[in-house]
Order: structure tokens, then C-alpha cells, then sequence
């Protein structure tokens, strides 16, 4: 992905910061969290976590705040109406502009 | 701008890794004593947790450790009170699975 359209979702999960969210990692665990703080690189940290599904994945059991490194998130659930999707739309269709020029 | 990993630079951390080799997470935990942009880590006094189906929890000491970045999937910051209640020897997990690209 290009610099600038990380930029845009860096600048978008900025935004962010304070919400409820579930990180989904690709290796299938789920972590709930509040967004504390999000880097260029996308890396996330949350505070305040819990783990979708504990019986199965007790390995976090004493963790309260945790750093999930960017490169092995696969997903970011978000709550819909802390979004407004068409602001993000139009704006990832300018920087989609921008780059073809 | 390196966010959220300053903050866990002292305290007790675990950091989940990913062995490549044997399909799974690998949970070690140790003093953070510091990391750079590719969050490649410098673990003081590290052990692995190795979380079994069959058995209790088992901890190997491993020493100082520096950990590739490309490695890290999560990095925890452990919550002592907690992880001293904890009775390892009746937690009984699956591996994490490993993670996929």
C-alpha cells in the first residue's frame, strides 16, 4: 500500500482513539479494546482488552493493555455509527485520484 | 512516531511471537528492555509459556532474548496481581494458530 493512503487510514484511526473496537488477528484471535493510540505504521494499541472468546484463548488472561503490531492485523470491527462511511469513501476516492496523477 | 510501545519498556510484558516452524503462537514473557521502528524487541529475563490441551501450563526459561520484529504478532502488558492468581498448572489451552498472510 502506498504512503499516502496510509496516511489517510492513519489519519482515520486517529480519529478513533477512545472508541470500542475488536482487532481480529490473522492468526483467528479476536481482542476487544479501547483504542489508546495507532502509529504510521498502523500498529494499535488498546487498553482495557478482552478476549472475544476466553475459554479458548486463555493465554491473555492477565493482560489489561496489549501493543498489536500492524502487519498481523486482518481485521478492525468498528462501530457503525462512529463512522461516517461516506467521508472515508470520498476521501480514499480523492487519494485514489491523486496517486493516477 | 513510534506510539504505544514506550509505555511498555520496564513492566513485565508477554509477547506472543510466531514460530514459523511448528504451526503455532508462541507466548514468552520478560522485562522489555527496549525496541526499535521494526519492533525488533531486547527481552531481559524471558520465559516461554507453553499452554497444552492436555496439561498444565508449562514455563521454560529462556534469558535475554532479542526478538525479530517481523516475529511479533502482540505484545501484552501483564497485569502481576492477576498473573499471580493465575493456576497455571489447571489452564488448559490449544496453541494459538499461527499467523497466515
Amino acid at each position: 500500500m502506498c504512503i499516502s493512503v496510509l496516511q489517510l487510514f492513519y489519519s482515520f484511526f486517529k480519529s478513533l482513539v477512545g472508541k470500542d473496537v475488536v482487532v481480529e488477528l490473522k492468526n483467528d484471535l479476536s481482542i476487544c479494546g479501547t483504542l489508546h493510540s495507532v502509529d504510521q505504521y498502523l500498529n494499535i494499541k488498546l487498553t482495557d482488552i478482552s478476549v472475544t472468546d476466553p475459554e479458548k484463548y486463555p493465554h491473555m488472561l492477565s493482560v489489561k493493555n496489549c501493543f498489536i503490531r500492524g502487519s498481523v492485523v486482518r481485521y478492525v470491527q468498528l462501530p457503525a455509527d462512529e463512522v461516517d462511511t461516506q467521508l472515508l469513501q470520498d476521501a480514499a476516492r480523492k487519494e485514489a485520484l491523486q496517486q493516477k496523477q | 512516531s513510534d506510539c504505544a510501545c514506550t509505555v511498555l519498556i520496564g513492566p513485565l510484558i508477554c509477547v506472543y511471537c510466531f514460530d514459523w516452524t511448528v504451526d503455532l503462537t508462541v507466548c514468552v514473557q520478560g522485562t522489555l528492555k527496549g525496541f526499535d521502528q521494526t519492533i525488533n524487541l531486547i527481552l531481559d529475563e524471558s520465559h516461554e509459556r507453553v499452554f497444552s490441551s492436555s496439561q498444565g501450563v508449562e514455563q521454560v526459561v529462556l534469558g535475554l532474548y532479542i526478538v525479530r520484529g517481523d516475529n511479533v504478532a502482540v505484545i501484552g502488558e501483564i497485569d502481576e496481581d492477576t498473573d499471580s492468581s493465575l493456576d497455571l498448572g489447571n489452564i488448559r489451552a490449544e496453541p494459538l494458530n499461527s499467523i497466515v498472510h
